[in-house]
């Protein structure tokens, strides 16, 4: 038992134990990401749809199926700030005499900058929760949030979402933070693959491209639905 | 053969004391001068003038030892791809250029003087496992184990490493991810490695951490800097190398062994 537990700790402690975490939470938040995009972009079915769709994932598996999701979630997010943070800290540790001109050849800008992107999305997520799922400093807990769905009454999402985007400071935000999201999964998906040891010759293009596309498709889903309410006023 | 007029910000430092940018007048150097030959130039006016020359390392000169360093203008080995600084031309630069002159930075590689840096913890990650572990006696047979050609054209391109450290400089992180990937890599390719695979892949590793270096991002700088174009791929399989070991170290341990009976 502490042979096992030694050699686990022992691999966290390692650069590479510590990245394989980082590449398998990722991994997870990746899938995440684009389910929640997914379900986000019900909006545009109209209030039944979306409504049907919160009540369901509030109700699955009588209410223990979004705890399990939601401490699963937040198990990933933790283990992959916590190492992220780690690896950072002792980076800047390993060159504590920077260069006075240094010129990066291939890198972009995003790979370079994910750690501020990274955290910039952690305030980001914040927000999001204390907005649309603690609902704090807003009225989306109250009764005029209720509505009637095949006859039981559930949480107005729609009307949220219709209401929340309306107000243009949240609208921004979002759609910064989105931007980030971008920035961050354009590096992120394509080097999770490295990590995890997958990348070969022939796939790293693909893999590349498919990070790319991936962090595109994220950016237009995602932005479509503050863009839609708040600049052009649907739902409203 | 024309002369050419430069401006060099060569970085002065002596071991545990912080450092500063020296502006050196560089007149008149050939341009089919290598970058080592203007430097030993621009030391022998210091040395006339009774100034201290500028310390940097070099051995070969051909490219091949992994001696020579010098980050020139940002750039580890200067701004010619696949080319160490000894093998870099004068005719590369303009008259009128100003050149920053940096030793590669890296808390693993600490300076000795100006652009010479300590680049002793490569070695021992060699020491740590870079290496088979063969029997004395008799040379064997050349055939008597068979490779593949691919499988031994792969380990010569992870064997072409020099160790020169400009991964390390190139590095945002000052990752040692390249080498020690081409290190471990070449031999955990052969069939002469295998039996101290898994060992070897955690020691380097270790070692590799131990020393201080970074941590690897996946931005790829090292393979740019690369004098000997060693492929990032390298650094794909010690990820996935060091996994399998690690995994197996966690929960097999040593060899299972039957319980012997009385």
């Amino acid at each position: 038992m502490s042979a096992v537990l030694d050699s686990l700790s022992r691999f966290y402690a390692s650069s590479i134990g510590k990245k394989i975490l980082v590449a398998l939470t990722g991994a997870v938040l990746v899938i995440f990401v684009l389910g929640h995009m997914i379900g986000n972009l019900l909006i545009f079915a109209g209030p039944d749809a979306i409504n049907e769709y919160g009540h369901m994932l509030q109700t699955a598996l009588h209410g223990g199926g979004v705890w399990i999701a939601r401490l699963g979630l937040l198990a990933a997010v933790a283990i992959h700030i916590l190492a992220t943070v780690q690896l950072t800290r002792q980076n800047r540790v390993a060159r504590h005499d920077p260069y006075r001109q240094q010129k990066p050849q291939v890198s972009s800008k995003s790979s370079r900058a994910m750690i501020w992107s990274g955290l910039t999305i952690l305030a980001f997520i914040v927000y999001h929760l204390l907005h649309f799922t603690v609902r704090v400093g807003n009225e989306y807990n109250g009764e005029a949030y209720k509505t009637e769905l095949h006859g039981e009454t559930v949480h107005n999402v729609y009307k949220m979402v219709i209401d929340g985007f309306s107000w243009a400071p949240a609208s921004i935000f979002y759609i910064i933070a989105m931007a980030l999201l971008y920035s961050h999964l354009s590096h992120g998906v394509s080097s999770l693959f490295q990590t995890l040891g997958l990348t070969t010759h022939r796939t790293a293009p693909v893999f590349k491209t498919l990070g790319h596309a991936y962090a595109t498709l994220i950016l237009v889903g995602n932005c479509s639905i503050p863009v839609a309410i708040w600049l052009f006023g649907y739902g409203r | 053969m024309s002369l050419l007029n430069l401006q060099l910000k060569v970085w002065r430092q002596n071991r545990g004391q912080s450092g500063h940018f020296q502006d050196i007048e560089a007149k008149d150097i050939p341009d089919h001068a290598s970058f080592l030959e203007m430097m030993d130039i621009v030391n022998e006016r210091l040395i006339a003038k009774g100034e201290e020359p500028v310390a940097f390392d070099h051995d070969c000169r051909e490219g091949i030892c992994g001696m020579c360093s010098m980050t020139i203008n940002g750039v580890p080995h200067g701004p010619e791809k696949a080319t160490t600084t000894c093998q870099l031309h004068m005719r590369k630069f303009r008259t009128g250029d100003t050149i920053w002159i940096e030793p590669f930075r890296a808390t693993a590689f600490p300076v000795i003087k100006d652009l010479v840096v300590d680049r002793g913890a490569f070695d021992r990650i060699q020491q740590a496992g870079g290496f088979v572990t063969v029997r004395t006696g008799s040379a064997p047979d050349a055939n008597a184990i068979l490779i593949g050609k691919e499988v031994a054209d792969a380990a010569m391109d992870a064997a072409a490493c020099i160790g020169c450290g400009a991964c390390v400089a190139a590095c945002k992180n000052a990752s040692a991810m390249l080498f020690v990937s081409a290190k471990a890599g070449q031999l955990n390719s052969l069939p002469q490695g295998q039996p101290e695979k898994d060992r070897r892949t955690l020691a380097m590793v270790r070692q590799m951490d131990k020393e201080g270096f970074g941590n690897c991002t996946n931005h790829y700088e090292c393979e740019a800097a690369c004098p000997k174009e060693i492929s990032v791929r390298w650094i794909t399989k010690l990820n996935r190398d060091y996994a399998v070991a690690a995994v197996k170290e966690s929960f097999v341990g040593q060899q299972e062994r039957a319980e012997g009976g009385e």
